[in-house]
């Protein structure tokens, strides 16, 4: 039977080296968290606040590029090529912006200093595997300051709940209406499309990307028309309050919650995945949501990622078929999946080992040094180094979740730069020699004790252990 | 007049801005003079540093380890200074160097961590003293300002004087030594091994190894921070690298360059305040006397130390020398220490600053309260 210390490691966010391992069954200690998971995080911006800093920016480039055209006819008169080609931005435009990004470093600084103290560390590390399953991207201007909430006001109120609830938060969330085009997204026959009130038309980028990444998986049997189909169905769901256009009055509701147009929708009774949905505004695409997050596709979708990321690059088919029956079983309730998760004796299996992503791989030093607290900026700024942005994947598809997308060259030296750094800065008065044991437990090599205890100086041997084959590993 | 040169927020990406900056002094200096504690981490080799070369045991123990003594500057009949060290050496002509050989602290046993913190703490043994005689030296020193040049303050300068530290926001690179020991770590790991080998021959491609310009950069930077009538009057320079089991002729030679450059760097940027400065160069403990099967030496006991600076009555090598001799060497293997190093770092501060020797001695290192030594190490 392997320790709790191995579980802190498999299962939660590394050991911490100012707290002793806690006793008794490993399992227990993951599983008792389920019940004990808070999801409610304070003082940290809501989408309301950053709705109304969005809008604000908006109706200012909309006010800029009126101005600009306004006053151009005078200026192109002699030479037409001297006309801006864009207008400048305004003071307010430029504190809008400012906002989005102060937005995402509290976020960010709220979610690592969640890391490193909370009591439910395999909660947090659910956390952050669904975020990543349902990624959003915070490198648009529009998703800056939301791409953070998708994970507080959609993934953690339903961590413990069903997949379903998570799924239509998720797919409501303005975060995830922005990144994939939804917001814009316009039903040709729709009743405004119609009166010529809108130009914009379909979008199937939220429509392909629900099937492909967030539900079914890619290349399980669904169809373009499929996708077409369900993208119609999409028709009409947005943000209310930040919408600008003609369209914008029809849309009600608080800044930055979900809304449902009824004028953009596209009417009719529609086929996705071979079930008739019959026409009904903003059930319709519900109806289609609840049928996916059902699906035994889905069940395998999940499993195989959930697998993956606690057990092994390779997950082992025993352990993706016991997860995908908890979840068609249960319907999809989380709790269950995850109790069928830490029941899987392969991924109790020590020689299943996973490469630490740079998240991963931050927390965990961040925590066996004894950090508690760490800002924001400080933070991103070195997940940016060490290659995985927060909250900005370079796709839909998320981060790769496997070893060859992380362990390189470069990226190994900026770990041992990074190491090197934070023994120097937060290792003061750390004793490697007592902590390594106790943070990488039965782990630990005798190769690496002995290069910890041959190291020239106390930060060395610390940083020593922060890049030890063991502790990039989990 | 206040003056805010020194306010210094190390606002590298990371882990700064966590890291409270230290409470900053700022009063009306007591005193003109410097003193600069370099720091060698991990056992610099005295006798490769300072070789030996009249002892007619040195070249038979040392084989091809006393190569680099073949073309180093003599100091005398029994003493050659590393190739590595010119500028070194011609502080010596100018009488501005002084060497001190077969020191020792009190530690007698061969651990990094615990010999470093004897050498940081001023104690009688490890862990026993949370404080550091750098600190406690300035608190003799009252409106005086003391600075790391390092991310955080090193435990040889921490105690109850608050001080400042201070590093380049854009931090350098993992220390060569860092980036061996963890190729060592990796060697046998199928993943990590290969990808190493990759890393290592670009960062080489890229020139960062040995190059010199990050030692003149440390030591014009740590004269900015102390120049000057608002200058700190006490600072501290970590350097790392010196644990040299294997490869030590490459090593040793670059990490010569860099501590050369460092000191030869800090004397240009100090200008006429070289005159008042004292800098002490000093390590944990030396190496073993007899070179090992992999082309370096081991944990050792005996070690050599340096006094640079305008203020140092140099142009000597102080050494009570122990011979290299089977019967000479301490547990048969180490350059038996002759010279208390606690001795000689307390005699040179109370000479450098005006001290009562004996109280200085007392206040440093409170545990051995070492005798001051007889010679004369400082001009003033």
């Amino acid at each position: 039977m392997v320790s709790t210390n191995f579980a802190e490691n498999r299962f939660g966010l590394g050991a911490r080296a100012d707290e002793p391992t806690a006793s008794g069954d490993p399992r227990g200690w993951a599983s008792e968290q389920l019940s004990r998971f808070e999801p409610h995080v304070a003082g940290i911006p809501d989408s309301r606040s950053v709705a109304i800093e969005l809008a604000d920016y908006f109706q200012q480039r909309a006010m800029t590029k009126r101005t600009a055209q306004a006053a151009a006819p005078a200026a192109t008169m002699m030479t037409p090529a001297s006309m801006p080609a864009k207008a400048p931005k305004t003071p307010e435009m430029m504190a809008a912006r400012v906002a989005g990004r102060e937005a995402y470093a509290t976020l960010v600084g709220a979610r690592i200093n969640s890391a490193l103290t909370t009591p439910t560390p395999f909660a947090e590390r659910l956390t952050h595997f669904w975020a990543n399953h349902f990624a959003v991207s915070a490198a648009k201007a529009t998703t800056v300051g939301f791409a953070g909430l998708l994970e507080y006001e959609a993934i953690r109120p339903h961590l413990m709940g069903r997949f379903e609830d998570m799924l239509v938060a998720v797919e409501q969330h303005p975060a995830m209406l922005f990144y994939l085009d939804q917001a814009t997204s316009v039903g040709p026959n729709s009743a405004l499309a119609q009166r010529g009130r809108n130009k914009k038309g379909l979008n199937e980028n939220l429509a392909r990307e629900i099937l492909e990444l967030h539900t079914l998986g890619v290349r399980t049997g669904y169809a373009q028309a499929d996708v077409t189909e369900f993208a119609r169905a999409l028709t009409g769901w947005t943000v209310a309050g930040i919408s600008r256009g003609p369209a914008s009055r029809f849309v009600t509701g608080e800044p930055g919650q979900f809304a449902f147009v009824d004028g953009l929708h596209e009417p009719g009774d529609r086929t996705i995945v071979g079930r008739r949905y019959r026409s009904g505004g903003e059930e319709q695409a519900r109806a289609v949501l609840a049928d996916l997050a059902v699906h035994p596709a889905t069940a395998r979708h999940i499993a195989t990622k959930l697998a993956r990321h606690f057990a092994a690059d390779d997950p082992p088919p025993v352990m993706v078929a016991r997860l995908e029956a908890a979840f068609l079983k249960s319907r999809g309730d989380l709790p269950t999946v995850y109790r069928a998760l830490l029941a899987s004796p392969e991924a109790w299996d020590p020689a299943n080992v996973k490469f630490r992503n740079p998240w991963d791989w931050t927390v965990a030093s961040l925590r066996a040094v004894g950090l508690k607290r760490i800002d924001g900026d400080a933070t991103a700024a070195l997940l940016t180094q060490l290659g995985q942005p927060v909250w900005r994947p370079d796709s839909p598809a998320g981060f790769d979740d496997i070893a060859a997308a992380w362990a390189g060259p470069d990226a190994l030296v900026r770990r041992v730069e990074a190491a090197q750094r934070l023994a120097l800065r937060a290792g003061q008065g750390l004793d490697a020699r007592t902590v390594a044991p106790r943070i990488l437990g039965a782990s630990l090599t005798p190769a690496t004790a002995t290069a910890i205890a041959r190291s020239e100086s106390p930060a060395t041997g610390l940083a020593l252990m922060l890049v030890s084959p063991e502790f990039l590993r989990r | 007049m206040l003056d805010r040169r020194n306010f210094l927020a190390a606002t590298s990406a990371g882990v700064a801005t966590l890291l409270a900056n230290p409470r900053l002094a700022f009063a009306r200096a007591s005193t003109d003079k410097r003193f600069l504690f370099i720091i060698q981490r991990g056992a610099a080799d005295g006798l490769a540093i300072l070789a030996p070369t009249g002892d007619a045991a040195y070249a038979g123990l040392r084989g091809d380890l006393a190569r680099d003594a073949a073309t180093g500057t003599k100091l005398d009949t029994m003493f050659t200074l590393h190739p590595a060290l010119a500028e070194s050496a011609k502080l010596f002509a100018a009488k501005q160097a002084l060497f001190v050989h077969a020191v020792a602290s009190p530690y007698r046993d061969r651990s990094h961590f615990d010999g470093q913190n004897v050498l940081e703490s001023g104690a009688g043994g490890a862990y026993r003293l949370k404080d550091g005689w750098m600190n406690r030296l300035l608190g003799q020193l009252p409106g005086d300002k003391g600075i790391a040049l390092s991310p955080a303050v090193p435990l040889a300068l921490r105690g109850a004087i608050p001080v400042e530290s201070y590093a380049p926001s854009a931090l350098p690179d993992a220390g060569d030594d860092l980036m061996l020991r963890v190729g060592d770590l990796y060697a046998k790991d199928a993943q990590l091994g290969p990808l190493w080998h990759q890393a290592l021959a670009a960062r080489e491609k890229a020139g960062d190894l040995a190059s010199g310009k990050g030692g003149a950069a440390l030591g014009a930077l740590a004269a900015r921070q102390m120049s000057g009538p608002d200058g700190a009057r006490i600072g501290m320079i970590e350097t790392n690298g010196w644990d040299t089991h294997s490869g030590q002729n490459g090593r040793l030679a670059a990490q010569l360059k860099q501590l050369d450059a460092t000191i030869a760097g800090f004397r240009t940027g100090l200008g006429a305040d070289w005159s008042n400065t004292l800098v002490l160069v000093a390590t944990e403990f030396g190496r073993t006397a007899k070179a090992n099967g992999t082309g370096g030496t081991d944990h050792g006991t005996g070690a050599m130390a340096m006094l640079m600076g305008g203020a140092v009555a140099g142009g000597r090598v102080i050494a009570d020398w122990p011979g290299l001799a089977p019967g000479a060497l301490y547990d048969g293997r180490d350059l038996k220490p002759t010279t208390d190093l606690d001795a000689l770092v307390a005699s040179a501060l109370a000479q450098h600053f005006g001290l009562d020797p004996a109280r200085a001695s007392g206040l440093l290192f409170p545990e051995t309260r070492p005798a001051p030594l007889a010679q004369r190490l400082m001009i003033g």
